[in-house]
């Protein structure tokens, strides 16, 4: 049993390794330079490359309330299904809802951006005014396209959980529904807390629905129906300045933001995925 | 007397909120499972209504005939040919690049590494599978401008950029189901394995990863959808609207994701919206059936194993 390693198995660890660290220490490095460079000028409000007024707070903002908003929405929406699928829900319409979410995963996010552009933002134009590129239009694309995420990693601890303690729940007179509320999901709740995170780095890490969606103008995030720009917008959009000088190192400074907070939700799932090992 | 009574009503109260705790649930139930199958049946049908009349030759290759659109590389300007070959290529060069390291990664960590290097690295691994891919996409740029300061003074971003930044996007998702498919073959195949006097690496090599060969194809089926569907990556890393069929390595292509995009953006009349919608259908209908096939095979494993 004490033969070697293949070599190449061993060389494409290490190779692995070797990209992937390069990656995070070249962001990390880009950011800090970044911050370094022009860190006050970019940590202000106002976004005027004309004026020479480099704020990217507003998309700071922007990315926090986008993703906490659809990440509202998604989870309740993700709950309901689970809910549905694994309690009230009938067996045919219950397993149909299963088949549509992973269906569901497989919907490129620009198809979604691209039919939503024609099919909610005139709507929203016309319920609520405005250009109907806003806030509101973002979050509930956005949300859709989450929920089978967060669905689907729920669904995994709940069926668990459901198998093995449908038996005793049945014999106790506890019906489907009543066993999945009382039992199963009290059971789940520390998957459902980790669904949410899983969520929250996809909503924020999300470049396509805020660029086709949200309008792009660089303000506060006000009203629902206004438009703002988010930190992975900016990224897409932004490519055209010139090599060099504030507005490239706010490109810089925002792919750290974003890296921050989706290794952040990553090593907060880990942790709270580890308390439930022990 | 008054304690019993309190005890009473407060077990009453708890009672009803119960009860409001349940109805709320189910409302939230039925309400969600109609959003979510309301407000997804009616993106994808739109997606069809308006595409499907658009789906035929004309879609992909205008007015030029399509044998010499593919074979002469006659140019065409009113197709998605272009993009679409320009996906094509463009998963089959991140493949290139992935295939090998990600799926050896997965076997070094199911088999041959010691069990703390291996929680560490998978846990670093797990960690960039979260990065967001627009993230991927700036670091491609990045690693372009380094290296026209330092050693290649006219690179530019490329096709080959761009499948390099995709490949390190799919790598994670690569090992780890490669090393989950090892994992979750039955112990007695070692076993049987090492009974009959094979070697480490003979079980490795001769049962173990052709046992879960499907297992690791579906992983890559998924790895290539993800890379057919991304388009923040390619933004950054040198996809263009118009450059025809991809030239070379070192030059700029089209791709579906970000005809859509740009069509969304900046269409000029009916048949370019047309065109688009008829270039969306055909990337869900591409992404859709290498899912259903990475499905496919993530399923025949499951079941040959349970012995049904």
């Amino acid at each position: 049993m004490n033969d070697k390693k293949p070599l190449w198995l061993s060389a494409s660890a290490l190779y692995v390794t070797a990209l992937l660290s390069t990656v995070f220490v070249f962001i990390i490095f880009c950011a800090a330079e970044g911050l370094f460079m022009s860190g006050p000028t970019l940590f202000s409000s106002v976004w005027a490359p004309d004026s020479q007024q480099f704020g990217i707070l507003p998309m700071v903002a922007a990315t926090l309330a986008l993703s906490f908003s659809s990440l509202i929405i998604g989870w309740l929406l993700a709950l309901g299904c689970l809910c549905y699928i694994h309690g009230f829900g009938g067996k045919t319409s219950a397993s149909l809802l299963s088949a549509l979410l992973r269906i569901m995963t497989a919907i490129p996010t620009v198809v979604f951006g691209f039919a939503s552009v024609f099919l909610l933002v005139p709507l929203i134009r016309d319920a609520f005014g405005g250009s109907g590129f806003s806030w509101l239009t973002a979050t509930l694309v956005l949300s859709l396209l989450i929920t089978p995420t967060m669905a689907i990693a729920m669904e995994g601890a709940a069926a668990q959980t459901a198998a093995e303690t449908s038996l005793t729940a049945a014999a106790l007179g506890l019906s489907k529904a009543e066993n999945f509320v009382w039992v199963v999901l009290p059971a789940s709740r520390k998957w459902l807390r980790g669904a949410a995170l899983l969520g929250f780095g996809r909503a924020a890490g999300d470049t396509m629905i805020p660029t086709m969606l949200a309008g792009n103008a660089v303000q506060y995030p006000g009203s629902p129906i206004e438009s703002f720009r988010t930190l992975t917008a900016h990224i897409g959009l932004a490519l055209s300045s010139d090599v060099g000088g504030t507005a490239y190192y706010s490109l810089f400074v925002a792919g750290g933001i974003l890296l921050a907070l989706s290794a952040g939700a990553n090593l907060l799932l880990r942790s709270l995925r580890g308390d439930g090992e022990e | 007397m008054i304690k019993l009574l309190t005890k009473i009503t407060k077990e009453k109260r708890t009672r009803s909120t119960l009860r409001i705790k349940f109805y709320a649930l189910k409302a939230l139930a039925f309400a969600s499972a109609a959003v979510v199958a309301g407000g997804c049946g009616a993106l994808i049908f739109f997606i069809f209504q308006q595409g499907f009349q658009t789906l035929d030759v004309r879609l992909f290759f205008g007015d030029t005939p399509p044998l010499e659109a593919i074979f002469h590389a006659a140019p065409v300007w009113e197709g998605i040919w272009p993009a679409f070959a320009g996906t094509f290529c463009l998963v089959a060069l991140t493949m290139l690049m992935a295939l090998v390291p990600g799926i050896g990664c997965g076997l070094f960590l199911a088999r041959y590494s010691e069990s703390g290097l291996a929680r560490t690295l998978s846990s670093g691994i797990e960690l960039l599978a979260s990065v967001p891919s627009i993230v991927m996409g700036l670091f491609g740029f990045v690693l372009i401008i380094a290296l026209r300061r330092t050693i290649a003074p006219d690179a530019t971003t490329s096709i080959a950029l761009a499948a390099f930044c995709l490949a390190l996007l799919v790598m994670p998702a690569l090992v780890v189901t490669t090393r989950a498919s090892i994992e979750s073959l039955p112990p007695m195949l070692e076993i049987t394995g090492a009974s009959l006097g094979f070697s480490h690496n003979a079980i490795m090599l001769r049962l173990l990863v052709p046992a879960a060969a499907r297992g690791i194809l579906g992983g890559v089926m998924l790895a290539m959808g993800r890379a057919a569907e991304d388009t923040a990556v390619i933004m950054l890393t040198g996809v263009v609207v118009n450059s025809g069929l991809p030239a070379g390595l070192a030059s700029k292509f089209e791709a579906l994701p970000f005809l859509i995009y740009y069509t969304a953006a900046q269409y000029a009349d009916e048949s370019e919206l047309l065109r688009g919608f008829g270039a969306s259908l055909v990337l869900l209908m591409l992404s859709a059936a290498l899912m259903g096939a990475a499905w496919l095979c993530q399923r025949g494993m499951e079941r040959r194993f349970r012995g049904n």
